[in-house]
This record gives structure tokens, sequence and C-alpha cells, in this order.
């Protein structure tokens, strides 16, 4: 399968860039980030807060398959439909910091759009832990199977 | 010797990629990250040298202690340490795409 999903990070430095085509109308793609129910769905999170205006706020909650929970959230800068949404986005309790993302819509033909997501951190070193979290979850995930496979064998 | 073949072998080791997550967060001593696992010290030992021979480790005397520290600059050639991220948002962009075509046809 084609690999649509393209990220750009240089080294050493503390943004990066997700670029990704649809083949959707650019107004589906954009109605995905904006109706709480589509976001819930695609996100895999609850919405409980989504103010898709400037100075709106978002709150989104998640719980893992063991009931914990954890909480994002952020602050819309700029909220222009179909174009362009700049906010924050910060994740509870975790030492990552808040980012800032410029969120990029666009139509390349009637039915294919495109978004561009460029992400800036507060340095490249933050940067390189929030690029390694999914891999850490990865470990962290292998490593609790091989325990729980490990305590069944004691 | 083929340095890149074994940075791989090394992390295809299950408990050196806990050692890797462990370090991860925190520089750590032998001891410290050993406390972390149920095998045997000299085991740990052995794996955390792996680690250091390939460099995904560094080690920082700090006193008399020796601390372990990742090595990012060495985990970013591995090819698999920006994939999650990238699958991350691949799986999510997918079911977008997948939602919003049966929205549309809706």
């Amino acid at each position: 399968m084609v690999q649509k999903t393209k990220i750009n990070a240089e080294d050493g430095k503390q943004e990066l860039v997700i670029t990704r085509e649809f083949d959707l109308p650019l107004e589906l793609l954009f109605k995905a980030y904006i109706e709480p129910g589509i976001v819930e769905q695609w996100m895999g999170t609850k919405v409980l807060k989504l103010e898709n205006k400037k100075h709106g706020s978002y709150q989104f909650e998640t719980t893992d398959a063991k009931g914990n929970k954890y909480g994002f959230n952020g602050v819309i800068h700029e909220f222009s439909p179909n174009r362009k949404i700049t906010r924050t986005f910060e994740m509870e309790n975790m030492p990552f910091g808040v980012q800032l993302e410029f969120l990029e819509f666009e139509q390349l033909t009637d039915d294919i759009s495109k978004l561009n997501m460029h992400v800036i951190y507060e340095s490249a070193a933050q940067r390189d832990q929030v690029l390694q979290l999914p891999f850490a979850q990865g470990i962290n995930m292998a490593h609790n199977r091989l325990q729980d496979v490990a305590s069944k064998l004691k | 010797m083929n340095l890149r073949r074994d940075v791989f072998q090394a992390i295809a080791d299950p408990t050196r990629r806990a050692i890797l997550l462990l370090v991860a967060s925190q520089s750590m001593t032998a001891g410290a990250i050993a406390t972390n696992f149920d095998t045997a010290r000299p085991t740990v030992s052995k794996h955390l040298q792996i680690l250091t021979e390939c460099e995904l480790l560094k080690q920082e005397q700090n006193g008399r202690e020796i601390h372990y520290h990742i090595n990012a600059k060495k985990m970013k050639e591995v090819a698999d340490f920006i994939e999650p991220f990238r699958q991350m948002w691949e799986d999510r962009f997918n079911k977008l795409e997948t939602i919003m075509k049966k929205y549309k046809s809706k």
C-alpha cells in the first residue's frame, strides 16, 4: 500500500511538517476537523469542548484500555473555514510543553485535497521527545505484553 | 564490522528495547536500570554493554557513578525511530478518509 502521510523532520530543528493528500473534497476534509462527533471517531478521543473560532479553545480526553484518562487541550488563534487553522496543542500532565500548529487545507482537484501541518516545538529536544513517543509506547506495550506472558509462566 | 546491522540486532531484543525506553526519559545507573527487570544483574549488564557498543547508549561518569543516557543521534539512524510516529498519523488520516467517504455517500 502507498504511504500517503509524509513527515519531514530535519535534524536539530524544533519543527516538523506532516503532509497528506486525501481522496476527499476540501469541504469534507475540513469538516472532519470541526465536527466534534467526527473528530471523536478518527482521533479516537472524547471531545469535551471544540470552539471553532479565533480565541476559541478545545479540550479532548482519551481513555486507554486500562481506564487511565489523558487530557489534551489548546487554544485556536486563527480560524479560516476551508483554508487554515492556527492553534496550540498541549498534552496535560506531560513534560512535552506546548506546541504551535499551523494547519493548512488546500484543494487540489474537486475530489482531492491536501493537508499541510506545520508544528513548532519549544526546542529541538522537545520535538525529538514527541517524535519518539509512539516508538516508546510501542516498546512499552511490547514490554507489558512480555511481562504479562512472563507472569503467567511463573 | 557491519555497525548498522548491529544497531538493528540491538533493538530486536525486547529487554534492550525496554532499557532504551527507560533511559529515554532520564539517564540512569546500571543498578537503577536493573531494578526494573526480573533478569539477573549480569544479564542486564550484558545488554547495556551491547547497547553502548553500538552507540545507542552513552556512558557518563558522574563522580563514582556511571550514568547511561540515550544517544538520540544514533537512535535517529534507526529507521524504526520516526516510523511509528508517521504510522500513527497514517492510521488516523486513513480513518478520517474512510469516515468522510461514508459521510459523503450518506
